[in-house]
Protein backbone atom coordinates (compact mmCIF):
# COMPACT_ATOMS: atom_id res chain seq x y z
CA UNK A 1 0.00 0.00 0.00
CA UNK A 2 1.19 3.49 -0.76
CA UNK A 3 1.47 6.02 2.01
CA UNK A 4 -0.98 8.92 1.63
CA UNK A 5 -0.99 11.76 0.89
CA UNK A 6 1.42 11.55 -2.04
CA UNK A 7 3.61 14.56 -2.80
CA UNK A 8 4.00 15.06 -6.56
CA UNK A 9 4.51 18.82 -6.73
CA UNK A 10 8.29 18.86 -6.86
CA UNK A 11 8.48 22.06 -8.96
CA UNK A 12 6.97 23.99 -6.07
CA UNK A 13 9.45 22.61 -3.58
CA UNK A 14 11.18 19.34 -2.78
CA UNK A 15 11.47 17.53 0.54
CA UNK A 16 14.77 17.87 2.37
CA UNK A 17 17.02 14.89 1.68
CA UNK A 18 17.84 13.21 5.03
CA UNK A 19 21.54 13.29 4.09
CA UNK A 20 21.27 17.06 3.71
CA UNK A 21 19.66 17.44 7.11
CA UNK A 22 22.42 15.34 8.63
CA UNK A 23 25.08 17.60 7.12
CA UNK A 24 23.27 20.68 8.42
CA UNK A 25 22.68 19.52 11.99
CA UNK A 26 26.08 20.43 13.49
CA UNK A 27 25.66 23.98 12.16
CA UNK A 28 22.23 24.28 13.73
CA UNK A 29 23.63 23.22 17.10
CA UNK A 30 27.25 23.38 18.34
CA UNK A 31 28.89 25.01 15.32
CA UNK A 32 26.79 28.14 15.28
CA UNK A 33 29.51 30.64 14.46
CA UNK A 34 29.23 33.64 12.19
CA UNK A 35 31.23 33.01 9.04
CA UNK A 36 32.34 36.65 9.13
CA UNK A 37 33.95 36.32 12.59
CA UNK A 38 37.64 36.33 11.73
CA UNK A 39 39.24 35.98 15.15
CA UNK A 40 37.96 32.78 16.77
CA UNK A 41 37.35 29.11 16.12
CA UNK A 42 33.57 29.44 15.84
CA UNK A 43 33.92 31.84 12.97
CA UNK A 44 36.67 29.86 11.25
CA UNK A 45 34.61 26.66 11.35
CA UNK A 46 31.62 28.43 9.88
CA UNK A 47 33.69 30.05 7.16
CA UNK A 48 35.33 26.76 6.29
CA UNK A 49 31.93 25.06 6.02
CA UNK A 50 30.65 27.84 3.75
CA UNK A 51 33.70 27.62 1.51
CA UNK A 52 33.29 23.86 1.19
CA UNK A 53 29.64 24.35 0.19
CA UNK A 54 30.67 26.99 -2.34
CA UNK A 55 33.02 24.44 -3.94
CA UNK A 56 30.26 21.83 -4.06
CA UNK A 57 27.91 24.32 -5.71
CA UNK A 58 30.56 25.46 -8.18
CA UNK A 59 31.33 21.85 -9.11
CA UNK A 60 27.67 21.19 -9.93
CA UNK A 61 27.57 23.98 -12.52
CA UNK A 62 31.18 23.95 -13.74
CA UNK A 63 32.07 27.24 -12.07
CA UNK A 64 34.81 28.52 -9.77
CA UNK A 65 33.89 28.71 -6.07
CA UNK A 66 34.69 32.44 -6.07
CA UNK A 67 31.90 32.97 -8.60
CA UNK A 68 29.15 31.84 -6.22
CA UNK A 69 27.24 34.61 -4.40
CA UNK A 70 24.96 33.29 -1.69
CA UNK A 71 21.44 34.77 -1.43
CA UNK A 72 18.20 34.01 0.36
CA UNK A 73 16.70 32.19 -2.59
CA UNK A 74 15.78 32.37 -6.23
CA UNK A 75 13.65 35.50 -6.06
CA UNK A 76 16.51 37.45 -4.53
CA UNK A 77 18.95 35.94 -7.03
CA UNK A 78 16.76 36.99 -9.95
CA UNK A 79 16.35 40.49 -8.51
CA UNK A 80 20.07 40.85 -7.91
CA UNK A 81 20.92 39.61 -11.40
CA UNK A 82 18.55 41.86 -13.30
CA UNK A 83 18.63 45.00 -11.14
CA UNK A 84 22.33 44.50 -10.42
CA UNK A 85 23.21 44.50 -14.12
CA UNK A 86 20.73 47.25 -14.98
CA UNK A 87 22.04 49.62 -12.33
CA UNK A 88 25.72 48.79 -12.93
CA UNK A 89 25.61 49.16 -16.72
CA UNK A 90 23.02 51.91 -17.14
CA UNK A 91 25.64 54.19 -18.68
CA UNK A 92 26.18 51.59 -21.36
CA UNK A 93 22.55 51.04 -22.21
CA UNK A 94 19.02 50.77 -20.96
CA UNK A 95 17.62 47.79 -22.83
CA UNK A 96 16.86 44.34 -21.38
CA UNK A 97 15.54 41.30 -23.23
CA UNK A 98 13.59 38.55 -21.53
CA UNK A 99 10.74 36.16 -22.36
CA UNK A 100 7.04 36.11 -21.53
CA UNK A 101 7.20 32.71 -19.84
CA UNK A 102 9.75 33.76 -17.20
CA UNK A 103 9.07 33.46 -13.50
CA UNK A 104 7.38 36.46 -11.86
CA UNK A 105 10.64 37.23 -10.07
CA UNK A 106 12.07 38.18 -13.47
CA UNK A 107 8.95 39.66 -15.07
CA UNK A 108 8.06 41.88 -12.13
CA UNK A 109 11.68 42.97 -11.68
CA UNK A 110 11.73 43.98 -15.35
CA UNK A 111 8.46 45.86 -14.94
CA UNK A 112 9.94 47.65 -11.96
CA UNK A 113 12.93 48.68 -14.10
CA UNK A 114 10.62 49.93 -16.86
CA UNK A 115 9.30 52.45 -14.37
CA UNK A 116 12.89 53.59 -13.82
CA UNK A 117 13.24 54.27 -17.52
CA UNK A 118 14.66 50.98 -18.76
CA UNK A 119 13.22 49.47 -21.89
CA UNK A 120 12.33 45.78 -21.79
CA UNK A 121 11.56 43.41 -24.66
CA UNK A 122 9.43 40.47 -23.62
CA UNK A 123 10.03 37.84 -26.30
CA UNK A 124 7.11 35.56 -27.21
CA UNK A 125 7.46 31.78 -27.27
CA UNK A 126 6.15 29.27 -29.82
CA UNK A 127 3.47 26.73 -28.99
CA UNK A 128 6.08 24.30 -27.68
CA UNK A 129 7.41 26.96 -25.30
CA UNK A 130 10.61 28.01 -27.06
CA UNK A 131 12.05 31.45 -27.67
CA UNK A 132 12.83 31.97 -31.36
CA UNK A 133 16.56 32.64 -31.79
CA UNK A 134 15.97 34.95 -34.74
CA UNK A 135 13.53 36.98 -32.67
CA UNK A 136 16.25 37.24 -30.05
CA UNK A 137 18.90 38.34 -32.56
CA UNK A 138 16.57 40.97 -33.99
CA UNK A 139 15.70 42.31 -30.55
CA UNK A 140 19.30 43.10 -29.64
CA UNK A 141 20.28 46.75 -30.07
CA UNK A 142 23.33 48.88 -29.19
CA UNK A 143 21.55 49.69 -25.96
CA UNK A 144 21.00 46.07 -24.88
CA UNK A 145 22.83 45.28 -21.65
CA UNK A 146 21.19 42.04 -20.56
CA UNK A 147 19.41 38.98 -21.89
CA UNK A 148 17.58 36.94 -19.26
CA UNK A 149 16.00 33.65 -20.36
CA UNK A 150 15.23 30.81 -17.99
CA UNK A 151 16.75 27.38 -18.49
CA UNK A 152 13.73 25.23 -17.59
CA UNK A 153 10.22 26.52 -17.10
CA UNK A 154 8.58 25.96 -13.74
CA UNK A 155 5.16 25.13 -15.18
CA UNK A 156 5.73 23.19 -18.37
CA UNK A 157 9.34 22.07 -17.76
CA UNK A 158 10.45 23.13 -21.24
CA UNK A 159 14.22 23.55 -21.53
CA UNK A 160 15.41 26.44 -23.71
CA UNK A 161 18.45 26.20 -25.97
CA UNK A 162 20.61 28.00 -23.42
CA UNK A 163 23.87 27.25 -25.20
CA UNK A 164 22.64 28.91 -28.41
CA UNK A 165 21.18 31.90 -26.56
CA UNK A 166 24.44 32.30 -24.65
CA UNK A 167 26.40 32.18 -27.88
CA UNK A 168 24.28 34.93 -29.42
CA UNK A 169 24.71 37.07 -26.30
CA UNK A 170 28.46 36.49 -26.29
CA UNK A 171 28.80 37.40 -29.98
CA UNK A 172 26.89 40.63 -29.44
CA UNK A 173 28.70 41.52 -26.23
CA UNK A 174 25.55 41.36 -24.12
CA UNK A 175 25.51 39.80 -20.65
CA UNK A 176 23.41 36.65 -20.33
CA UNK A 177 21.51 35.65 -17.20
CA UNK A 178 19.50 32.48 -16.82
CA UNK A 179 17.10 31.51 -14.06
CA UNK A 180 18.32 27.91 -13.75
CA UNK A 181 16.34 27.15 -10.62
CA UNK A 182 14.29 24.27 -12.03
CA UNK A 183 17.09 22.84 -14.17
CA UNK A 184 20.08 22.71 -11.85
CA UNK A 185 20.38 19.36 -10.13
CA UNK A 186 17.94 17.78 -12.58
CA UNK A 187 19.68 18.07 -15.96
CA UNK A 188 23.31 18.81 -16.88
CA UNK A 189 24.08 22.51 -16.54
CA UNK A 190 27.52 24.00 -17.18
CA UNK A 191 28.09 27.74 -17.22
CA UNK A 192 31.09 27.54 -19.55
CA UNK A 193 29.69 25.08 -22.07
CA UNK A 194 26.45 27.08 -22.14
CA UNK A 195 28.00 30.58 -22.31
CA UNK A 196 26.18 31.71 -19.18
CA UNK A 197 27.37 34.86 -17.37
CA UNK A 198 24.93 34.91 -14.45
CA UNK A 199 22.69 32.11 -13.15
CA UNK A 200 20.10 31.86 -10.37
CA UNK A 201 19.98 28.75 -8.18
CA UNK A 202 17.77 27.67 -5.30
CA UNK A 203 18.47 24.98 -2.68
CA UNK A 204 14.94 23.83 -1.99
CA UNK A 205 14.30 22.89 -5.60
CA UNK A 206 16.82 20.07 -5.35
CA UNK A 207 16.28 18.60 -1.89
CA UNK A 208 18.08 21.31 0.06
CA UNK A 209 16.58 23.67 2.65
CA UNK A 210 14.33 26.66 1.95
CA UNK A 211 15.62 30.19 2.41
CA UNK A 212 18.94 29.81 0.62
CA UNK A 213 19.92 30.34 -2.98
CA UNK A 214 22.84 31.51 -5.04
CA UNK A 215 23.78 33.64 -7.97
CA UNK A 216 26.59 32.51 -10.22
CA UNK A 217 28.46 35.65 -11.32
CA UNK A 218 31.19 35.18 -13.94
CA UNK A 219 34.62 36.48 -12.92
CA UNK A 220 36.38 36.52 -16.28
CA UNK A 221 35.65 36.61 -20.01
CA UNK A 222 33.69 38.71 -19.28
CA UNK A 223 34.01 39.87 -15.70
CA UNK A 224 30.51 40.70 -14.49
CA UNK A 225 29.93 43.49 -11.99
CA UNK A 226 26.68 43.96 -10.14
CA UNK A 227 25.32 46.85 -8.12
CA UNK A 228 24.09 45.33 -4.85
CA UNK A 229 20.41 45.55 -4.01
CA UNK A 230 21.08 45.12 -0.28
CA UNK A 231 23.58 47.41 1.44
CA UNK A 232 25.49 46.54 4.56
CA UNK A 233 28.62 44.78 5.73
CA UNK A 234 29.98 44.00 2.30
CA UNK A 235 29.66 40.22 2.44
CA UNK A 236 29.88 38.11 -0.71
CA UNK A 237 32.44 40.33 -2.46
CA UNK A 238 30.25 43.33 -1.77
CA UNK A 239 27.44 41.98 -3.90
CA UNK A 240 25.21 40.73 -1.12
CA UNK A 241 25.51 41.97 2.44
CA UNK A 242 24.04 40.03 5.32
CA UNK A 243 25.22 37.37 7.77
CA UNK A 244 25.47 34.07 5.97
CA UNK A 245 22.89 31.37 6.67
CA UNK A 246 25.58 28.81 7.49
CA UNK A 247 23.41 25.71 8.10
CA UNK A 248 21.36 26.52 5.01
CA UNK A 249 24.47 26.96 2.90
CA UNK A 250 25.98 23.71 4.19
CA UNK A 251 22.74 21.94 3.24
CA UNK A 252 22.75 23.67 -0.16
CA UNK A 253 26.30 22.40 -0.78
CA UNK A 254 25.46 18.87 0.32
CA UNK A 255 22.37 18.86 -1.90
CA UNK A 256 24.56 19.98 -4.82
CA UNK A 257 27.06 17.21 -4.16
CA UNK A 258 24.32 14.56 -4.06
CA UNK A 259 22.70 15.93 -7.21
CA UNK A 260 26.00 15.88 -9.08
CA UNK A 261 26.75 12.30 -8.09
CA UNK A 262 23.27 10.91 -8.62
CA UNK A 263 21.92 12.95 -11.51
CA UNK A 264 22.49 10.49 -14.38
CA UNK A 265 20.75 7.63 -12.60
CA UNK A 266 18.13 9.81 -10.99
CA UNK A 267 17.07 11.71 -14.09
CA UNK A 268 16.72 8.45 -16.01
CA UNK A 269 14.42 7.16 -13.29
CA UNK A 270 12.38 10.39 -13.21
CA UNK A 271 11.99 10.11 -16.96
CA UNK A 272 10.88 6.49 -16.75
CA UNK A 273 8.24 7.31 -14.12
CA UNK A 274 7.06 10.41 -15.99
CA UNK A 275 6.65 8.42 -19.18
CA UNK A 276 4.76 5.70 -17.34
CA UNK A 277 2.37 8.30 -15.95
CA UNK A 278 1.92 9.93 -19.34
CA UNK A 279 1.37 6.74 -21.32
CA UNK A 280 -1.01 5.30 -18.72
CA UNK A 281 -3.16 8.44 -18.79
CA UNK A 282 -3.07 8.62 -22.57
CA UNK A 283 -4.12 5.00 -22.90
CA UNK A 284 -7.11 5.38 -20.58
CA UNK A 285 -8.41 8.88 -21.32
CA UNK A 286 -9.34 10.64 -24.54
CA UNK A 287 -8.90 14.35 -25.24
CA UNK A 288 -5.95 14.99 -22.98
CA UNK A 289 -3.22 17.30 -24.20
CA UNK A 290 0.39 17.80 -23.21
CA UNK A 291 1.35 21.42 -22.67
CA UNK A 292 4.83 22.32 -23.89
CA UNK A 293 7.38 20.35 -25.84
CA UNK A 294 7.68 16.73 -24.76
CA UNK A 295 11.28 16.17 -25.86
CA UNK A 296 13.25 19.13 -24.45
CA UNK A 297 11.71 18.96 -21.04
CA UNK A 298 12.60 18.30 -17.42
CA UNK A 299 12.47 14.53 -16.88
CA UNK A 300 10.07 14.77 -13.92
CA UNK A 301 7.62 17.26 -15.46
CA UNK A 302 4.24 16.46 -16.93
CA UNK A 303 1.81 19.29 -17.63
CA UNK A 304 -1.45 18.12 -19.13
CA UNK A 305 -4.87 19.50 -19.94
CA UNK A 306 -7.85 17.23 -19.34
CA UNK A 307 -10.49 18.72 -21.64
CA UNK A 308 -13.95 19.39 -20.13
CA UNK A 309 -12.73 18.94 -16.54
CA UNK A 310 -11.93 22.09 -14.56
CA UNK A 311 -8.54 21.84 -12.83
CA UNK A 312 -9.54 22.78 -9.32
CA UNK A 313 -12.38 20.28 -9.27
CA UNK A 314 -9.92 17.63 -10.44
CA UNK A 315 -7.52 18.56 -7.63
CA UNK A 316 -10.41 18.30 -5.19
CA UNK A 317 -11.16 14.80 -6.44
CA UNK A 318 -7.59 13.62 -6.04
CA UNK A 319 -7.22 15.24 -2.66
CA UNK A 320 -4.77 12.63 -1.40
CA UNK A 321 -2.32 13.64 -4.14
CA UNK A 322 -0.45 16.96 -4.07
CA UNK A 323 -0.10 18.41 -7.57
CA UNK A 324 -0.95 21.84 -8.95
CA UNK A 325 -3.18 23.34 -11.61
CA UNK A 326 -2.99 26.18 -14.13
CA UNK A 327 -6.66 26.86 -13.55
CA UNK A 328 -7.67 30.36 -12.56
CA UNK A 329 -9.54 29.06 -9.58
CA UNK A 330 -6.33 27.90 -7.95
CA UNK A 331 -4.57 31.24 -8.28
CA UNK A 332 -5.02 34.38 -6.27
CA UNK A 333 -5.39 36.47 -9.44
CA UNK A 334 -8.32 34.44 -10.85
CA UNK A 335 -6.47 34.45 -14.17
CA UNK A 336 -5.42 31.17 -15.73
CA UNK A 337 -1.71 30.49 -16.15
CA UNK A 338 0.11 33.17 -18.18
CA UNK A 339 2.66 30.56 -19.22
CA UNK A 340 0.05 28.35 -20.85
CA UNK A 341 -1.49 31.42 -22.45
CA UNK A 342 1.90 32.34 -23.91
CA UNK A 343 2.14 28.87 -25.42
CA UNK A 344 -1.16 29.52 -27.17
CA UNK A 345 -3.13 27.11 -24.98
CA UNK A 346 -6.72 28.38 -25.06
CA UNK A 347 -8.19 29.62 -21.80
CA UNK A 348 -10.71 26.79 -21.89
CA UNK A 349 -7.89 24.22 -21.84
CA UNK A 350 -5.73 26.25 -19.45
CA UNK A 351 -8.51 25.87 -16.89
CA UNK A 352 -8.21 22.10 -17.20
CA UNK A 353 -4.43 21.81 -16.75
CA UNK A 354 -2.60 19.86 -14.09
CA UNK A 355 1.15 19.95 -13.39
CA UNK A 356 2.71 16.76 -12.08
CA UNK A 357 6.23 17.14 -10.69
CA UNK A 358 7.90 13.80 -10.06
CA UNK A 359 10.86 13.89 -7.71
CA UNK A 360 13.62 11.85 -6.09
CA UNK A 361 11.38 10.27 -3.48
CA UNK A 362 8.44 9.28 -5.67
CA UNK A 363 8.03 5.56 -6.30
CA UNK A 364 6.52 3.58 -9.12
CA UNK A 365 3.68 2.51 -6.81
CA UNK A 366 2.89 6.17 -6.22
CA UNK A 367 2.86 6.90 -9.95
CA UNK A 368 0.47 3.98 -10.50
CA UNK A 369 -1.77 5.20 -7.70
CA UNK A 370 -1.82 8.78 -9.02
CA UNK A 371 -2.59 7.62 -12.56
CA UNK A 372 -5.45 5.48 -11.27
CA UNK A 373 -6.95 8.27 -9.22
CA UNK A 374 -6.70 10.81 -12.04
CA UNK A 375 -8.36 8.43 -14.51
CA UNK A 376 -11.18 7.70 -12.07
CA UNK A 377 -11.83 11.34 -11.18
CA UNK A 378 -11.57 12.64 -14.76
CA UNK A 379 -14.15 10.06 -15.86
CA UNK A 380 -16.45 10.96 -13.00
CA UNK A 381 -16.18 14.70 -13.63
CA UNK A 382 -16.71 14.27 -17.34
CA UNK A 383 -20.00 12.56 -16.58
CA UNK A 384 -20.80 15.73 -14.67
CA UNK A 385 -19.55 18.07 -17.39
CA UNK A 386 -22.05 19.73 -19.74
CA UNK A 387 -19.14 20.45 -22.10
CA UNK A 388 -18.23 16.79 -22.41
CA UNK A 389 -21.87 15.96 -23.12
CA UNK A 390 -22.10 18.67 -25.77
CA UNK A 391 -18.82 17.58 -27.37
CA UNK A 392 -20.06 13.98 -27.51
CA UNK A 393 -23.29 15.21 -29.16
CA UNK A 394 -21.08 16.70 -31.85
CA UNK A 395 -21.57 20.32 -30.86
CA UNK A 396 -18.57 22.52 -31.68
CA UNK A 397 -18.00 24.32 -28.39
CA UNK A 398 -16.21 27.13 -30.18
CA UNK A 399 -19.38 27.90 -32.16
CA UNK A 400 -21.57 28.19 -29.06
CA UNK A 401 -22.49 31.72 -28.10
CA UNK A 402 -21.54 31.80 -24.43
CA UNK A 403 -22.96 34.38 -22.11
CA UNK A 404 -19.68 35.60 -20.69
CA UNK A 405 -20.92 38.48 -18.60
CA UNK A 406 -21.26 36.25 -15.51
CA UNK B 1 -8.14 26.62 0.27
CA UNK B 2 -10.30 24.65 2.67
CA UNK B 3 -13.76 23.70 1.52
CA UNK B 4 -16.78 23.59 3.80
CA UNK B 5 -18.22 20.18 4.65
CA UNK B 6 -21.34 20.96 2.64
CA UNK B 7 -19.32 21.81 -0.48
CA UNK B 8 -17.37 18.57 -0.09
CA UNK B 9 -20.58 16.62 0.38
CA UNK B 10 -22.17 18.04 -2.78
CA UNK B 11 -18.92 17.48 -4.68
CA UNK B 12 -18.66 13.86 -3.58
CA UNK B 13 -22.39 13.12 -3.85
CA UNK B 14 -23.81 15.59 -6.34
CA UNK B 15 -27.62 15.58 -6.36
CA UNK B 16 -29.67 15.35 -9.54
CA UNK B 17 -26.87 14.93 -12.03
CA UNK B 18 -28.01 14.32 -15.57
CA UNK B 19 -30.02 15.68 -18.45
CA UNK B 20 -33.66 16.04 -19.35
CA UNK B 21 -34.79 16.13 -22.96
CA UNK B 22 -34.40 19.65 -24.31
CA UNK B 23 -37.19 18.90 -26.77
CA UNK B 24 -39.74 18.17 -24.05
CA UNK B 25 -42.12 21.16 -23.95
CA UNK B 26 -42.26 20.98 -20.18
CA UNK B 27 -38.50 21.19 -19.79
CA UNK B 28 -36.69 24.49 -19.40
CA UNK B 29 -32.93 24.54 -19.96
CA UNK B 30 -30.47 27.11 -18.66
CA UNK B 31 -26.87 27.08 -19.90
CA UNK B 32 -24.72 29.78 -18.33
CA UNK B 33 -21.03 30.63 -18.00
CA UNK B 34 -18.27 30.01 -20.54
CA UNK B 35 -15.44 27.50 -20.90
CA UNK B 36 -12.91 30.38 -21.07
CA UNK B 37 -14.05 31.53 -17.65
CA UNK B 38 -13.69 28.08 -16.16
CA UNK B 39 -17.37 27.66 -15.27
CA UNK B 40 -20.29 26.34 -17.30
CA UNK B 41 -23.55 25.25 -15.69
CA UNK B 42 -26.45 23.51 -17.34
CA UNK B 43 -29.57 23.42 -15.19
CA UNK B 44 -32.84 21.94 -16.36
CA UNK B 45 -36.28 21.99 -14.80
CA UNK B 46 -39.36 19.94 -15.62
CA UNK B 47 -42.53 21.85 -14.83
CA UNK B 48 -45.99 20.41 -14.22
CA UNK B 49 -48.19 22.29 -16.63
CA UNK B 50 -51.24 22.25 -14.43
CA UNK B 51 -49.79 23.07 -11.03
CA UNK B 52 -46.84 25.13 -12.29
CA UNK B 53 -44.63 23.28 -9.86
CA UNK B 54 -41.09 22.15 -10.71
CA UNK B 55 -41.32 18.36 -10.56
CA UNK B 56 -37.78 17.50 -11.48
CA UNK B 57 -34.45 19.22 -11.92
CA UNK B 58 -31.12 18.07 -13.31
CA UNK B 59 -27.72 19.67 -13.71
CA UNK B 60 -24.29 19.23 -15.19
CA UNK B 61 -21.45 21.58 -14.32
CA UNK B 62 -17.94 22.23 -15.57
CA UNK B 63 -16.23 24.19 -12.83
CA UNK B 64 -14.58 24.10 -9.46
CA UNK B 65 -15.97 22.25 -6.45
CA UNK B 66 -17.91 25.29 -5.32
CA UNK B 67 -19.54 25.64 -8.74
CA UNK B 68 -20.54 21.98 -8.69
CA UNK B 69 -21.91 22.33 -5.16
CA UNK B 70 -23.82 25.54 -5.97
CA UNK B 71 -25.59 23.99 -8.92
CA UNK B 72 -26.24 20.71 -7.11
CA UNK B 73 -27.82 22.67 -4.26
CA UNK B 74 -29.85 24.76 -6.72
CA UNK B 75 -31.46 21.63 -8.19
CA UNK B 76 -32.36 20.43 -4.70
CA UNK B 77 -33.92 23.76 -3.83
CA UNK B 78 -35.98 24.31 -6.97
CA UNK B 79 -37.65 20.91 -6.83
CA UNK B 80 -41.20 21.19 -5.51
CA UNK B 81 -41.22 24.97 -5.89
CA UNK B 82 -43.35 27.04 -8.21
CA UNK B 83 -41.55 29.09 -10.85
CA UNK B 84 -42.07 32.24 -8.81
CA UNK B 85 -40.62 30.60 -5.72
CA UNK B 86 -37.65 29.30 -7.70
CA UNK B 87 -36.98 32.78 -9.06
CA UNK B 88 -36.91 34.07 -5.50
CA UNK B 89 -33.80 31.99 -4.69
CA UNK B 90 -30.92 34.41 -4.24
CA UNK B 91 -27.24 33.72 -4.69
CA UNK B 92 -26.66 34.96 -1.15
CA UNK B 93 -28.83 32.07 0.12
CA UNK B 94 -26.47 29.67 -1.64
CA UNK B 95 -23.40 31.46 -0.26
CA UNK B 96 -24.81 31.13 3.24
CA UNK B 97 -25.85 27.50 2.94
CA UNK B 98 -22.47 26.40 1.51
CA UNK B 99 -20.31 28.87 3.49
CA UNK B 100 -18.64 30.00 0.27
CA UNK B 101 -15.59 32.27 0.66
CA UNK B 102 -15.58 35.65 -1.17
CA UNK B 103 -13.57 34.35 -4.16
CA UNK B 104 -16.28 31.75 -4.77
CA UNK B 105 -19.30 34.06 -4.71
CA UNK B 106 -19.34 34.09 -8.51
CA UNK B 107 -20.22 30.37 -8.38
CA UNK B 108 -23.41 31.17 -6.49
CA UNK B 109 -24.22 34.01 -8.89
CA UNK B 110 -23.88 31.60 -11.77
CA UNK B 111 -26.22 29.12 -10.07
CA UNK B 112 -28.84 31.86 -9.60
CA UNK B 113 -28.40 32.80 -13.27
CA UNK B 114 -28.84 29.15 -14.26
CA UNK B 115 -32.19 28.95 -12.43
CA UNK B 116 -33.36 32.17 -14.09
CA UNK B 117 -32.21 30.99 -17.52
CA UNK B 118 -34.04 27.67 -17.12
CA UNK B 119 -37.27 29.42 -16.09
CA UNK B 120 -36.95 31.90 -18.96
CA UNK B 121 -36.47 29.03 -21.41
CA UNK B 122 -39.55 27.26 -20.11
CA UNK B 123 -41.64 30.41 -20.32
CA UNK B 124 -40.44 31.09 -23.84
CA UNK B 125 -41.54 27.61 -24.94
CA UNK B 126 -44.97 28.25 -23.48
CA UNK B 127 -45.47 31.72 -24.95
CA UNK B 128 -44.79 30.31 -28.40
CA UNK B 129 -46.71 27.11 -27.91
CA UNK B 130 -49.99 28.47 -26.62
Amino acid sequence: MVKLPIYMDNHATTPLDPRVLEAMMPYLTDQFGNAASRNHKFGWEAEEAVEEARKQLAALIGADAREIVITSGATESDNLAVKGVAWMYREKGNHIITAVTEHKAILDTCKHLEKEGFRVTFLPVDNRGFVDLDDLRKAITDKTILISVMTANNEVGVIQDIKAIGKIARERGVLFHTDAVQAVGKVPFNVNEMNVDIASLSAHKFYGPKGVGALYVRRRNPRVLLTPIIDGGGHERGMRSGTLNVPGIVGFGKAAQIAREEMPKESAEMFRLREKLRTTLEKELDEIYINGDLQKRLPGNLNMSFAYVEGESLLMGINDVAVSSGSACTSASLEPSYVLKALGVGEDLAHTSIRFGIGRFNTEEEVDYVAGRVIEVVRRLRELSPLYEMAKEGIDLKSVHWATEA
Amino acid sequence: MAYSDKVIDHYNNPRNVGSLSKEDPNVGTGLVGAPECGDVMKLQIKVNEESGVIEDAKFKTFGCGSAIASSSLATEWVKGKTLAEALAIKNTDIVKELSLPPVKIHCSVLAEDAIKAAVTDWKKKHENGE
